[in-house]
């Protein structure tokens, strides 16, 4: 069990993993970092945007236009529920923030489900993605190395937007104080709407990459949050390289432990999440004082 | 927490009581099947321990599946093992177990706050998940859960009652959930209560004024967990099956949702919201024939409530009671001069801590550094036994800094602080103001939601009851001592007429009054009071000035304030900051004369 090619295959897994739960991390951070808003509603944007990829599939048959049409279903989505929910929300204490977040999700899941039913769906890996490929010394599942490229390129683009643009610097100057910004006088609502939208985006893309890998249900989303939450706190809250450290530590963790035993893999990861609170409890890049 | 007598005091028992007891007759003509009525009662159990910890400390856990399942499946463990043969006993042992559980994860989850604390309880609770569904499952059953667990059976010498299905359940879950509810009452309405209300609206205050904020958070914590985990042995014993579903972060959502629905602080709020759900779920899946959707239903039904009704149904009938029966308060009469009050005397406590001769505060060489910023540099300062002190110095000079240094608030980057001789430095701020030092603050730090009487009363608990005590049981009235104090607080910072105002209806100089009275009420040896007369009217001025000096009896003060006359007028003393720096220190005339000062504030008076 303990072979060196299956180590290798389970740390590209995990590697895979990690760049998915790294994407879905960074959506959830630069919302509660910029916005200051716990989005339970996370995990149900990531289990709709893999819905709304699966639709876009059916009607065109292009991987591609699944994710693209989906990726832009979310951002609406995101922009809508920011406009007519959340907006309400930002001067109202922390736990109505969570609830109403969390009380979003269930409609979300239930209205997927009244539309879909509870059985799984699956979108198939584009064609020239199918099959295997041989890297020399592993042979792997093609589409899971094009898993890893896309969501490694989208976090690269997500960066390029954080600490390229001028939305960016906005974004990065409301997580370290966002009063100041408002004083400043830069429309923070159209900013938060867009964050929103992005945060919103970049779970669902998750969601329609993934999709091929492991089959949606309407209740996919569940797992994922948690997750991402153990992937925040390990990483530090409201931080962006600290999303992707702690999406790739926490998909190490799980593949690599279900490489010796799959039914300790959660344990273990939360176990981690557990140490790093003892040790560091702003998390590995968090600043403290934050949250 | 007025002290109410004889049958009023007792009202919520007696109508639950009735409740309980007409609930089989009136329920079924609803439609509620008696199944359905039991699954209520176990949620409303469930729901009372987590309305302790969520409706009145403020604390949203996402993992209260972890200790329902805990003590479900301990109990049904040694009971389909004939460990325990006495199902209460079980049911018992599983609580402890949830408690236990309780204590770790609480000592986990509770060093973070707020979205962090919701985050690390969802995380945990899936631990909990995990561990039961495999490496467990040689014990837990795994997926299939345990079945066979027995009902109770009642052996009372002449009769013996065997616990059945359907309403004869329904008794046996009815008593638990009355012990339970009365259980709550009392500790809601315990001094540790009144401190978890306070801590709901300002934890940061509630530590400042002496308590040991995090050990009442864990114990709250862990009183949820036993609630908990009786309500998870009770869903066995209910079922005869205990379900692996006890453990998903569904059973949390559940929870959370039933509670804010019934409406959150009421107590009765979550066995309420889970006759809501429980019906709907029935009423909707059945003669609505909304199959899965009811689901859905309840989620915008949830979502519309936290939207406009974020007190549940019960809050919401709740205020419209208040708002109707809501007298108005006698107005506030700011220009009414305060009557020099009869000074309360320092406890014998604190003034056997003042034995010690020498400067009561001492504190030499205080440097306080934000990342690039000094706020303060090498400062060394000394107050005496019984002086006023005054400190001045223009915006930004590192006062209220220096202020917080002192309180043990914010850890200096180097010095030293000495209290009574006592090296306080690095101590935490609750033990700092246990040893008698404490301070009003320039920005209002008040427990909104509470009355001035609350407020007043919170900072007296601290100084009778020192740091920490688990008095659960011990009803609030009963603190010896604690009522003269409360009144005499509120007396001397004239609010005895508003005592039984909200703060949130408070005028800004009622506000302002309030919150030298939380500080005063906590009996201090050392008072530090940062710009006590700002914002305030010019009589509330004068009143407050001679507040200032008819509490300085037994006590020492250190002020800062930008209202020079009154400074000159009080302080004995006067130490001016400048910069981070100590710029001078002498009487007021020195420091009026002093050309170093009249340059820091005026910008050179070059003559």
């Amino acid at each position: 069990m303990l072979s060196w090619p299956n180590f290798l295959s389970q740390f590209f897994n995990g590697l895979a993993l990690g760049a998915l739960l790294a994407l879905i991390s960074s959506g959830l951070t630069i919302i509660y970092g910029t916005l200051g808003v716990l989005n339970l509603a996370h995990g149900a944007m990531f289990m709709l945007g893999g819905y709304a990829g699966f639709v876009v599939f059916q009607a065109t048959g292009s991987f591609a236009l699944a994710v693209l049409g989906g990726s832009l279903f979310m951002v609406v989505v995101g922009v809508v529920v920011e406009r007519v929910i959340i907006r309400h929300f930002y001067s109202r204490p922390d736990e109505d923030q969570i609830l109403v977040t969390f009380g979003i999700g269930i409609v979300l899941v239930e209205l997927v489900r009244l539309g879909f039913g509870s059985n799984s769906i699956q979108i198939p890996p584009p064609s020239w993605a199918m099959g295997v490929t041989s890297l020399g010394f592993l042979i792997y599942p093609t589409y899971r190395i094009v898993v890893l490229g896309i969501a490694a390129v989208a976090l690269l683009a997500l960066y390029l937007v954080l600490y390229r643009t001028r939305l960016g610097l906005i974004v990065r100057a409301g997580i370290e104080d966002s009063g100041m910004v408002d004083i400043l006088g830069i429309n923070v609502n159209q900013v938060f709407m867009l964050v929103f939208g992005i945060g919103a985006m970049a779970a669902g893309f998750a969601g329609i990459i993934n999709a091929p890998v492991v089959a949606l249900t309407p209740d996919s989303g569940d797992t994922i949050l948690v997750e991402t939450f153990v992937v925040v706190v390990i990483g530090g809250v409201g931080s962006f390289p600290g999303a992707v450290l702690g999406g790739l530590i926490s998909g190490e963790i799980l593949s690599l432990t279900s490489m010796v035993n799959p039914s300790y893999s959660e344990v273990m990861l939360f176990a981690v999440m557990t140490l790093v609170l003892m040790l560091r409890p702003q998390g590995l890049l968090g600043q403290r004082g934050r949250a | 927490m007025s002290e109410r007598k004889g049958v009023r005091r007792w009202w919520p028992e007696v109508a639950a009581a009735i409740g309980l007891v007409a609930a089989p007759l009136v329920l079924p003509v609803l439609g509620f099947a008696p199944d359905t009525v039991n699954r209520i009662v176990v949620w409303g159990l469930f729901g009372l321990g987590f309305d302790m910890l969520f409706g009145y400390t403020g604390m949203l856990s996402f993992g209260q599946s972890a200790f329902f399942g805990t003590g479900g499946f301990v109990a049904a463990y040694l009971l389909t093992n004939n460990m325990v043969g006495n199902v209460v006993l079980a049911l018992l042992i599983g609580m402890v177990a949830a408690s236990v559980a309780g204590v770790f994860v609480g000592m986990i989850a509770l060093r973070r706050t707020g979205i962090y604390f919701a985050m690390i309880t969802v995380a945990i609770a899936q631990v909990f998940f995990f561990l039961e569904n495999s490496p467990l499952s040689d014990f837990t059953g795994g997926e299939n859960g345990i079945p066979g667990v027995p009902a109770p059976k009642f052996d009372l010498g002449f009769v013996q009652i065997q616990v059945g299905n359907g309403w004869s359940m329904y008794w046996f879950l009815a008593t638990c959930f009355f012990i339970g509810l009365v259980i709550a009452r009392r500790i809601v309405a315990s001094p540790v209560g009144a401190i978890l209300m306070a801590i709901r609206d300002n934890p940061q205050r509630v530590e400042a004024l002496g308590h040991a904020t995090w050990r009442y958070k864990l114990t709250i914590f862990v009183i949820a967990s036993a609630y908990a985990g009786f309500a998870g042995g009770l869903l066995g014993v209910l079922q005869g099956y205990m379900p692996p579903d006890a453990f998903t972060f569904d059973t949390s959502g559940q929870l959370v949702i039933q509670t804010v629905i019934g409406g959150t602080g009421t107590l009765f709020g979550p066995l309420f919201g889970a006759g809501i759900w429980l019906y709907l779920h029935d009423f909707l899946q059945g003669p609505m024939g909304l199959g899965s959707a009811w689901r859905l239903a309840l989620g915008l039904v949830f979502v519309l409530l936290v939207c406009f009704l974020r007190r549940g149904i019960l809050g919401g009938i709740a205020d419209l009671f208040r708002r109707k029966s809501h007298v108005e308060a006698p107005e506030s009469s700011p220009d009414l001069v305060l009557e020099a009050p009869v000074t309360h005397a320092v406890p014998a406590r604190r003034q056997q801590a003042a034995a010690h001769t020498g400067p009561v505060l001492q504190a030499s060489n205080l440097t306080k550094r934000y990342g690039g910023l000094l706020a303060n540099s090498d400062i060394t300062f000394a107050v005496n036994e019984g002086e006023i002190r005054g400190i001045i110095g223009p915006n930004g000079a590192g006062k209220s800094t220096f202020f917080k240094m002192l309180t043990c608030e914010v850890p200096p980057t180097s010095g030293k602080i000495l209290f009574h001789g006592q090296d306080i430095t690095g101590r935490g701020v609750a033990e700092v103001c246990q040893l008698g030092l404490t301070k009003s603050n320039q920005v209002n730090q008040l427990f909104g939601r509470l009355t001035v009487r609350e407020n007043i009363t919170i900072a007296s608990l601290a100084e009778r009851r020192g740091l920490y005590r688990p008095d659960l049981l011990r009803r609030l009235g009963s603190v010896p001592g604690l009522s003269d104090q409360v009144e005499h607080t509120l007396a001397q910072v004239n609010l005895t007429a508003r005592a039984d105002t909200p703060v949130s209806e408070l005028a800004y100089g009622e506000k302002r009054r309030l919150e030298i009275g939380l500080a005063l009420a906590s009996s201090p040896t050392l008072l530090l009071l940062d710009e006590p007369l700002a914002g305030m009217s010019p009589q509330e001025r004068v009143a407050t000035m001679k507040l200032l000096r008819s509490i300085r009896q037994g006590r020492t003060l250190v002020i800062i304030e930008h209202d020079m006359d009154a400074m000159f007028e009080i302080a004995e003393r006067i130490t001016v900051l400048n910069e981070g720096k100590l710029l001078a220190e002498g009487t007021p005339e020195e420091i009026q004369a002093n050309s170093f000062v009249q340059e820091a504030y005026i910008g050179g008076v070059h003559a």
